[in-house]
């Protein structure tokens, strides 16, 4: 009925407007307490705000307790392999500039098994938000130490203690050349990680979002102190960053002034042990992004298409030498 | 075929007369170290002979490195061309010319049996006179071995007629040598210029110039100094012919088949097929994704497909190994996509540059699961072609991946076919966005055939979450087991709906006999061509090839039924019964034996080697003999 008041109507009106409802679908089963929960509920309120269509919007995923994430979606989903989410959002979005592109990974999943593809995601720059779980551990597998658990990480792959440090997920992506946006929040915090999201959705890029995640069920520990106590979190401030309300800026004790432009900074805030720093860490709208170059010569009709392949043939050709 | 050259050549002797022989055929090779351009040579050479309306087939020789060491024996690089007077399928025997640039490579291809008396050499004499004793010695024992064998070895000056036109013979000596080549078998010059523009066209006016001048001294020198001067009559054709190797007729056919993404790694063979597209993919609206790696290549494309296009990936063996679990995915899901693997010699880094066909079941079975999925394989270059179409259709229209299997062979051969007349409906039809049908489940398989419709990202109402996860038919996990049963037999049914399609494989020559013999991929001429000499000498054999590999086609029991024996030929590994600790029972059967011996229960042999070669018709027949004769034995054992 809305479209039909829509041509006599002074108030652009949207032809059709999506609830929080279109974005959800089933029940998810992640643990009570997981980080996962709030996570799934942001993304589908900033869907919301942004008014995407569910149609056009595509969350995918690997493999783990956070690549689940599509089945709770009530967009088109591609739960996948593991560590293999970006190649597969990225084939998607090469060729279809008009649909919306989650891409939904976790620590192991990302810095381990699909290293390779993140490093490379990172570099094509295609425009999409890159969702890192990362709670440090192998949940879905029940507890095997993770590329970015602690040093000394009790787990069942390290009874006596994990041996390695762990690998920082935004040291490593302020790192690879062509980084284009690099965010990072937490579950528990829930208005800076709608905020975050909801940057990250806007930047016309492949925007990388560690979201540092509770698991109630293997670590109960790691994120305790950091969650209990709001002093452990740093607020990167800034105007080009990621804004809270005032209120809810207010809460924050520690606060480090941040210009994301600068790339040499962010790599240092990065290096941060004694807190979480929140906030957006880089952004450069600047950069080649892949995507453009993929949908640059979408939509050849018929017609041209089969000329082209002749005129290649006539190359290639012999005349009838009978005639 | 018959020693065509006449025995006696006078070199001082110029200006002479000399009778014009025909020939049916011919096989050349131009052999030399790598980098000195015999390859350009030979390709122009089949090129020129097929504009005149001859017969071609071309096997590129390529070492595994791009520059071994110089004068080695394993070094050889260079070119067979075989033109004849009718259709030509296959490499061939032993050469009837090779043009050598120095006397090393050519042991290398002794040992491959390239040569034998009947062949004739024309050999660069340089080294007869190097600075280093060394090579000198190694030059006259070589010329003194050839010639024990009873190759006629005649001495050219290539470098001392090369460099009265230019500085440096390494560069332009191969267009000497093809003006030489042309006089001898009286290719046409007009042609044969046009081709040196074509291969220099990206090079400057004097560049092109100085070629063709080469091209015409090689030529006069040939005509000064040699009495071989034959002519092979071109076939009459009505039809106009389009001339290309096999990867060139790949990417050509990814083009017609309205295929707009080709997601790659390089990886030998396969590449000079993402090099076709990314120089002309843009042309038909096309693009050329190079991926990470192998398996993001593979991921890229599934990921597209489930946007909407069917897109294609080019690989080889090792390629595919990495792509194994996204093609369980491909398969589980039901995501349309085309998979090339242009087979080498195998396993693990193998023979990169040599012909195999090792991967079949590779292809067939290769995934963790039940993976069932078409599995088809070219035969010949129109087939690399034409298949790709087919194989995109199919795709779509079964919702699963495809196979298509070439080889290294087909890879660089060439071959004239007709000029294929491209159809609108070869293309994909843009994607549906139309809202999707309410009610109806992202996998509603039909009970009868196992095929479903699929929503593409955009339709409204189609929303739902591919998962490689067992599934039910809304997409949903599955957790009871009889969704996961029936959603497997959903997907191998719809092989068994395509296998329904297919006609049982038509059979060369009589459909019974003493022998059969099955193969598959490019063996196809060189198999037909030994059976039909065989034929000749009222031998009781008959061929089949299969082209559909996976499902298997119908009317094989029937067909294998009606012969005494059925052997495989393949260029894959298998044991040979006789050698140390192989019995019938512990016997490794060649893959497509091991397969037809699976699914018909048919006692069936095979004959296969992992030479890295083309099975020449020479092989085949004188195996089809052995096979024959072992089978009289066998009779007279029993009776």
């Amino acid at each position: 009925m809305l479209n039909a008041t829509h041509d006599f109507c002074t108030i652009p009106m949207p032809d059709e407007h999506y609830g929080l409802n279109d974005y959800s679908k089933g029940m998810p089963r992640w643990c009570p307490g997981c980080g996962g929960h709030s996570i799934l509920t942001s993304v589908q309120r900033v869907c919301k705000d942004l008014q995407y269509p569910p149609e056009k919007t595509v969350a995918v995923s690997g493999i783990g307790c956070s690549s689940r994430f599509p089945h709770y979606m009530g967009t088109y989903g591609f739960h996948g392999l593991h560590g293999r989410a970006f190649p597969v959002a990225c084939g998607i979005k090469f060729r279809r500039p008009d649909l919306n592109v989650f891409a939904i990974t976790g620590d192991g999943d990302c810095c381990s098994i699909g290293a390779g593809h993140w490093v490379h995601a990172v570099r094509y720059n295609m425009k999409m938000v890159a969702l890192l779980f990362d709670n440090g551990i192998y949940g879905l597998t029940k507890k095997q130490t993770s590329p970015t658990s602690p040093l000394g990480t009790h787990s069942n792959t390290h009874p006596e203690g994990s041996i390695l440090p762990p690998i920082n997920p935004l040291q490593t992506t302020l790192g690879i050349s062509n980084a284009s946006f690099v965010a990072q929040t937490t579950d528990w915090n829930v208005a800076h990680l709608y905020a975050t999201i909801r940057k990250a959705a806007e930047h016309p890029g492949f925007a990388f979002v560690r979201i540092v995640q509770r698991c109630p069920a293997f670590m109960r520990d790691l994120y305790a102190d950091l969650s209990g106590n709001p002093e452990n979190l740093i607020y990167l401030k800034s105007e080009n960053g990621i804004n809270l309300e005032p209120n809810a800026q207010r809460k924050f004790e520690r606060v480090i002034e941040h210009n994301p432009l600068n790339i040499n900074k962010a790599r240092e805030h990065a290096e941060i042990s004694d807190g979480i720093p929140i906030g957006l860490l880089y952004q450069n709208t600047e950069n080649p992004r892949y995507d453009t170059y993929g949908a640059h010569n979408l939509g050849m009709n018929a017609t041209d298409k089969k000329q082209g392949i002749r005129e290649l043939l006539d190359h290639y050709t012999i005349k009838n030498n009978n005639s | 075929m018959d020693k065509h050259f006449h025995s006696t050549v006078n070199v001082d002797d110029t200006n002479r007369l000399v009778d014009l022989k025909q020939v049916d055929e011919t096989i050349i090779e131009i052999v030399s170290d790598s980098g000195e351009g015999a390859q350009k040579c030979g390709q122009s050479l089949g090129a020129i002979s097929a504009k005149m309306g001859n017969g071609v087939w071309t096997v590129e020789i390529i070492p595994a490195e791009i520059q071994p060491p110089a004068r080695s024996r394993e070094g050889a690089s260079g070119i067979r061309v075989r033109i004849g007077s009718s259709k030509v399928t296959n490499m061939g025997n032993h050469a009837n010319l090779v043009v050598a640039l120095n006397e090393q490579v050519i042991y290398g291809r002794l040992r491959q049996d390239a040569y034998n008396a009947n062949t004739l050499m024309l050999l660069e004499n340089k080294w007869a006179s190097h600075v280093s004793e060394d090579i000198r010695i190694q030059y006259k024992e070589a010329v003194n071995e050839f010639r024990q064998i009873g190759i006629e070895v005649f001495e050219i000056p290539m470098e001392e007629e090369c460099l009265k036109l230019i500085p440096d013979a390494r560069k332009g000596k191969n267009m000497w040598a093809l003006g030489l080549i042309c006089y001898m078998y009286s290719r046409n010059m007009d042609l044969a210029a046009d081709q040196i523009k074509l291969i220099f066209k990206k090079k400057s006016q004097a560049i092109i110039d100085l070629n063709i001048l080469l091209l015409k001294a090689g030529y006069k020198w040939a005509q000064n100094n040699l009495s071989y001067h034959f002519e092979i009559p071109p076939i009459a054709v009505d039809h106009d012919q389009v001339v290309m190797n096999g990867n060139e007729a790949l990417s050509l056919g990814i083009m017609a088949a309205g295929i707009e993404l080709c997601s790659m790694y390089p990886i030998t063979p396969a590449t000079s097929v993402s090099h076709h597209l990314a120089e002309h993919f843009h042309k038909v609206g096309g693009i050329i994704h190079q991926a990470e790696d192998e398996i993001a290549a593979m991921g890229f494309a599934i990921g597209a497909s489930f946007a909407g296009r069917t897109p294609v990936t080019v690989t080889s063996g090792p390629g595919l190994a990495l792509k194994t679990e996204f093609l369980g995915l491909a398969v589980m899901a039901e995501i349309p996509l085309v998979i090339i693997n242009v087979q080498r010699g195998g396993p693990s880094t193998g023979l990169p540059t040599k012909v195999e066909q090792s991967d079949l079941l590779a292809a067939m079975y290769g995934q963790a699961g039940d993976a069932p999925k078409i599995v088809l394989a070219a035969s010949t270059i129109e087939e690399c072609f034409h298949f790709v179409i087919l194989a995109r259709k199919l795709a779509e229209s079964f919702r699963t991946p495809v196979i298509l299997l070439s080889d290294a062979n087909l890879a660089t051969g060439v071959q004239p076919f007709t000029r294929p007349n491209i159809k609108t409906e070869w293309f994909a039809p843009p994607y549906d966005q139309s809202p999707w049908q309410a009610g109806v489940s992202p996998f509603d398989w039909n009970p009868e055939t196992g095929l479903s419709k699929r929503p593409i990202p955009g339709q409204k109402g189609g929303m739902y979450t591919v998962t490689g996860l067992a599934h039910g038919s809304s997409g949903e996990v599955a957790y009871q087991p009889e969704v996961n049963q029936n959603s497997a037999e959903s997907r191998s049914r719809k092989m068994a709906s395509f296998q329904r399609t297919l006609k049982p494989p038509k059979i060369n020559g009589d459909s019974e006999g003493d022998l059969l013999i099955v193969g598959w991929g490019s063996t196809l001429g060189a198999i037909q061509e030994a059976v039909q000499q065989a034929r000749n000498e009222d031998l009781k054999v008959s061929s089949i090839h299969l082209k559909f590999l996976f499902p298997i086609v119908p009317g094989l029991v029937e067909i294998f039924a009606r012969f005494k024996k059925v052997v495989t030929f393949e260029i894959n590994y298998s044991d040979t019964p006789g050698h140390p600790m192989i019995t019938q029972e512990n016997r490794r059967y060649a893959q497509l034996a091991s397969y037809l011996r699976a699914n018909t229960l048919c006692n069936i042999d095979c004959f296969s080697n992992v030479h890295g070669q083309p099975m020449s018709p020479d092989k085949i027949y004188y195996r089809i003999k052995q096979e024959l004769s072992e089978e009289q034995s066998n009779l007279s054992h029993l009776k």
